[in-house]
């Protein structure tokens, strides 16, 4: 294939979705900056936005790897690239009754959340090793500013800043493992890497892939790159850990996915063991540090390393199944993670909001709706049958078994059983403890929230079926018959 | 099949009825009534159905019955049900105890009425789900959502060390069955399947058998429970509510002992004929140990588990015999420990709801101020105790004598637990029922009321009847445990052959 600069139009169409959204970002800059009270507006225009992306998807034909190799939209992007926009749908959902309240009304929140979600579209579509990094920093750099957004905490700044201090690093680290498999390979673009890697595989090359994993690994928050997680949940306004906790996560999982199978995809044996290491630090670690914390916002950091780590255990098993399992999962994840948060951001009281799991005390008399819903995504969360998390961990465990990683398996579902402990807590607080004050009536968007996320977690059992074989097609990209 | 999905019916009526509850709004006298009756009607509609169940099951067959297949996760794992001789009767006995459970619950339970039905009614469906399933994932499905209202029973509306006692039981059950959990998967990448009809003909390696066969048993055992996982139950049925001891000693430990059955000794025979060692000293010990400490109990409640440990020690017992008698044995000492037991909870659940106190000392001389009670209270006690002429007998006898053909030693240690029952049952009768009545709180205990009667009163009648004509059980049993005992004993058979033949 010659090397054109100047792609056809036809060349343009699967990325459209992508274009739509950064045209449709700048035209917000523009209202936010020259309009008053511009919030509501460019709120709307960013939901709008981030919606029709999602119908766009829908309609634009697949396409093989376009602009040189760089970019490709697959039945596992679509299906990824949905997910993530939905997540991030959900984000901004989130931030309207937040923002009513809480003052908490800048008109550079859905901006940066419509950018965060072009740099994920982009992630999960990168089919080069270029692309990969201006997704992963388009998106990276959002966040940190969308962390920070609350100037005037302190909380919120130091989180953005350890955050980008950290984050820039793991950058660091991602840029000199590409560079380390470029030297090797010669090649950016995967499928190239992919052919280069047949001959045999140098020591050099292994010392990228573990750097390029490193990077990664920062990115979906797992052990041991995990470090800013906690602090930066707890630190950022709470819409903007609902939005940090779904959909980035999905996509940097989406991007690690491919990026392990598809360029590395000859070489399992190698980064087998490190996704494996990854999942069980992150399994064990998210369990056992779950259970002395008293923020819930923390928790729920723990918990999300927890989530990664069995996600984890889907990739580790490097096989069809396992990429199912690794799908399945992060679908279900971001399910529960945003009914969790919407609870989370409804937890105010009289004087304001509060973010103790010992203010859950009780809820189940004054809030029964919301802890109801909570409970169930609590023991979702911890994996119990017949909700959906008990379905999420079944299918990569499954991969596991069929991989024959018996000790990466029986390790990962004891930490589930640790790790139902704290979750068992949070309904122990709110079901088995004595009232001390309810929380003020749900708003509207959250109740709508958490109930669609209630919805999907109990009846996810009933159409798994349908759900699995799109799953099968998204899964079967990286398998070809 | 165009045929009425009778099982499908049984099993999720209860949640029908779950849902109308959660529909009834209000917290006043006239909805709790609404909702109770909602909930009894509910029960006493799956109970019927539960019962016509059992008329259309064909005794003469061992095959499954009234099969469901239905598409459902895809992949070879599907919605299957259907029961055969060893679990229909297990559907029978869940959907008996729950309209007695629902009726006990009336007047004793005074807060959230609404919730404590509501997890009932999920809870019914989760029990009847297990005896029904016939794919090994919907099994664990319904064995595993069990515990979230269970968890909750004991939790919301337990006694004062619920949070301990509703933790502990999660956190084992739940540990035990995520190593079963790892076994099905592993069998569905062996057989291809998980559809049990055909696992139960499947021939796992031998090699497999005995890894997925503990997997299996660190489930089951945690479940029954065997000893030394048994420590969970005491605590359990302490602090549950009345209704939840019932449910919990009369099904839930059950499941257990039905999986056993179903699972580790048709689908793995040669390990089951490997291991069946450790079962018999781990039954002994459970037998002896726990009666020794049910004599020291303080407690009526706590003492009552520790009894229904060492009957369950004659289940694993009998069971793993691998003769006709041992498993015909197990299963009817199960479905009679669970009218007996569950009724003992019934009675205990009586007096705690006049004097609010489990403590043995509390008591003494009920039979002055209360003549039926201590005829139920007897009947029961002597039941437990496997008097002849009562349910408890016939099945600790079978068992018994399975074991006695096995193997001498076993059966002699076993029999001592019989004595041992007699003594700390009949002690603690003399406690509670006779001697004098001393207490001044007790001076004006009233007798057992009309609602009571109406729940006591059909279980007595059960456990006199199946004592003495346990036909229509065993009828029911027969053929689906000579089936499985001649598989199973073909299989060790075909095993040990081959193992001679290629040295």
């Amino acid at each position: 294939m010659e090397p054109t600069l100047a792609p056809s139009f036809d060349e343009l169409i699967p990325a459209l979705p992508e274009i739509g959204l950064a045209a449709g970002a700048l035209v917000m800059l523009l209202i936010g900056v020259v309009a008053k009270n511009s919030v509501r507006i460019v709120t709307g225009l960013a939901l709008l936005l981030v919606g029709g992306a999602t119908i766009g998807l829908f309609f634009v034909p697949l396409s093989e790897p376009i602009f040189n190799g760089a970019f490709v939209l697959d039945p596992f992007a679509r299906f990824m690239k949905i997910a993530t926009l939905i997540g991030s749908a959900i984000a901004i959902v989130l931030s309207i009754g937040h923002g009513r309240r809480e003052a908490f009304d800048r008109f550079e929140y859905p901006i940066l959340i419509v950018t965060a979600t072009l740099g994920m579209m982009v992630m999960v579509s990168a089919h080069d090793l270029i692309a990969l990094y201006i997704g992963l920093e388009l998106q990276s750099l959002s966040l940190y500013v969308l962390a920070a957004i609350k100037r005037d905490s302190v909380r919120s700044t130091e989180a953005g800043i350890k955050y980008f201090v950290l984050g820039a690093m793991s950058s660091g680290l991602l840029l000199y493992g590409c560079s380390l498999v470029y030297g090797f390979t010669g090649q950016t673009s995967f499928e190239a890497i992919a052919i280069a890697l047949e001959g045999g595989v140098e020591t050099g090359l292994i010392f990228g892939l573990v750097f390029l994993l490193a990077g990664l690994a920062f990115k979906v928050a797992a052990v041991p790159f995990h470090m800013w997680t906690p602090d930066v949940y707890q630190g950022a306004p709470t819409p903007v850990t609902a939005f940090f906790a779904a959909a980035p996560k999905i996509a940097a999982m989406a991007l690690l996915v491919r990026v392990v199978v598809e360029p590395f995809g000859s070489i399992v044996d190698q980064w087998q063991q490190i996704i494996t290491f990854l999942a069980i630090g992150s399994m064990v670690l998210g369990a056992f540090a779950a259970i002395g914390q008293n923020n819930i916002k923390r928790l729920m950091a723990y918990s999300a390393i927890g989530h990664i780590g069995f996600a984890l255990v889907g990739l580790a098993a490097g096989t069809e199944a396992g990429i199912q399992g690794v799908i399945i999962y992060l679908v279900i994840y971001l399910a529960m993670t945003v009914g969790a948060f919407g609870c989370i951001l409804a937890m105010r009281t009289a004087d304001g909001m509060v973010e103790n799991i010992s203010d859950l005390a009780g809820i189940s008399r004054t809030n029964p709706m919301m802890a109801i819903l909570l409970a169930l995504l609590m023991f979702s969360m911890a994996g119990i049958p017949p909700l959906a998390g008990f379905f999420a961990k079944f299918y990569v465990f499954s991969a596991a078994i069929q991989a024959e990683l018996y000790p990466l398996a029986v390790i990962g579902v004891l930490a589930s059983v640790v790790g139902a402990f704290y979750y068992l807590r949070v309904v122990k607080v709110m079901f088995f403890d004595e009232s001390v004050a309810g929380f003020e009536p749900m708003v509207g968007e959250y109740r709508l929230v958490v109930s669609a996320s209630g919805a999907f977690t109990v009846t996810y059992v009933l159409f798994a079926g349908p759900l699995n074989e799109l799953v099968q097609t998204a899964a079967a990209t990286f398998f070809p018959l | 099949m165009s045929e009425w999905p009778v099982l499908s019916t049984v099993t999720f009526l209860p949640l029908v009825g779950a849902v109308l509850v959660l529909a009834i709004r209000g917290d006043d006298e006239v909805s709790r009534r609404n909702i109770y009756h909602v909930a009894l009607w509910t029960t006493a509609i799956t109970f019927v159905l539960s019962i016509i169940v059992w008329t259309r099951f064909d005794t003469g067959s061992s095959d499954f019955q009234m099969t469901e297949n239905v598409a459902w996760l895809g992949g070879a794992i599907n919605y299957r049900m259907g029961v055969d001789g060893i679990s229909v009767l297990f559907v029978v006995l869940t959907a008996l105890l729950m309209p007695a459970c629902i009726v006990a619950s009336k007047l004793s339970v005074k807060h959230r009425f609404k919730e404590y039905m509501i997890a009932f009614l999920v809870l019914e469906t989760f029990m009847i789900g297990v005896f029904c399933a016939l794919d090994l994932v919907l099994f664990y499905v319904f064995f595993e959502g069990g515990l979230i209202p269970m968890f909750l029973i004991i939790g919301v509306w337990g006694g004062a060390r619920r949070v301990y006692a509703s933790f502990k039981f999660f956190l084992f059950t739940l540990t035990g069955s995520v190593l079963m959990l790892l076994a099905v998967m592993a069998m569905y990448w062996e057989a291809g399947t998980t559809n049990i009809v055909e696992l139960l003909e499947y021939p796992f390696p031998e090699s497999m058998q005995t890894w997925l066969w503990l997997a299996f048993f660190a489930s089951f055992a945690v479940k029954l429970p065997m000893w030394p996982v048994h420590t969970w139950l005491p605590d359990a049925h302490v602090e549950a509510p009345t209704a939840g001891s019932v449910i919990l000693a009369g099904v839930l430990l059950k499941m257990g002992g039905y999986g056993f059955l179903r699972f580790s000794l048709p689908m793995f025979p040669i390990a089951s004929a490997d291991l069946k060692t450790l079962i018999y000293v781990l039954s002994v010990v459970a037998i002896i140990y726990t009666s020794l400490v049910a004599l020291a109990q303080e407690d009526i409640k706590k003492l009552i588990a520790y009894s229904s440990v060492a009957h369950m020690g004659f289940v694993t017992l009998g069971i793993f015999t691998v003769t006709e008698q041992g498993v015909q044995g197990g299963i009817f000492q199960m479905l009679s420990h669970g009218i007996v037991s569950g009724a003992l909870f019934l009675c205990v659940g009586v007096v705690y709801d006049r004097m609010h106190t489990h403590d043995i000392g509390a008591y003494g001389g009920l039979v002055h101020r209360m003549p039926l009670f201590a005829v139920a209270f007897m009947v029961f006690t002597l039941a437990n105790v496997g008097l002849p002429g009562t349910s408890g007998f016939v099945g600790e006898f079978l068992a018994l004598v399975g074991a006695f053909k096995v193997n001498t030693w076993v059966a002699l240690f076993a029999t001592t637990g019989v004595i041992l029952s007699a003594a700390y049952a009949l002690w603690l009768y003399r406690r509670v029922i006779l001697g004098p009545l001393v207490k001044d709180g007790l001076k004006s205990i009233k007798d057992l009321s009309r609602r009571e009667q109406l729940i006591l009163a059909p279980l007595v009648a059960l456990t006199v009847f199946f004592g003495f004509y346990p036909k229509p059980i065993l009828d029911v049993t027969a053929v689906s445990v000579e089936n499985l005992v001649t598989h199973t004993l073909s299989a060790v058979e075909a095993a040990t052959l081959l193992s001679t033949v290629v040295p």
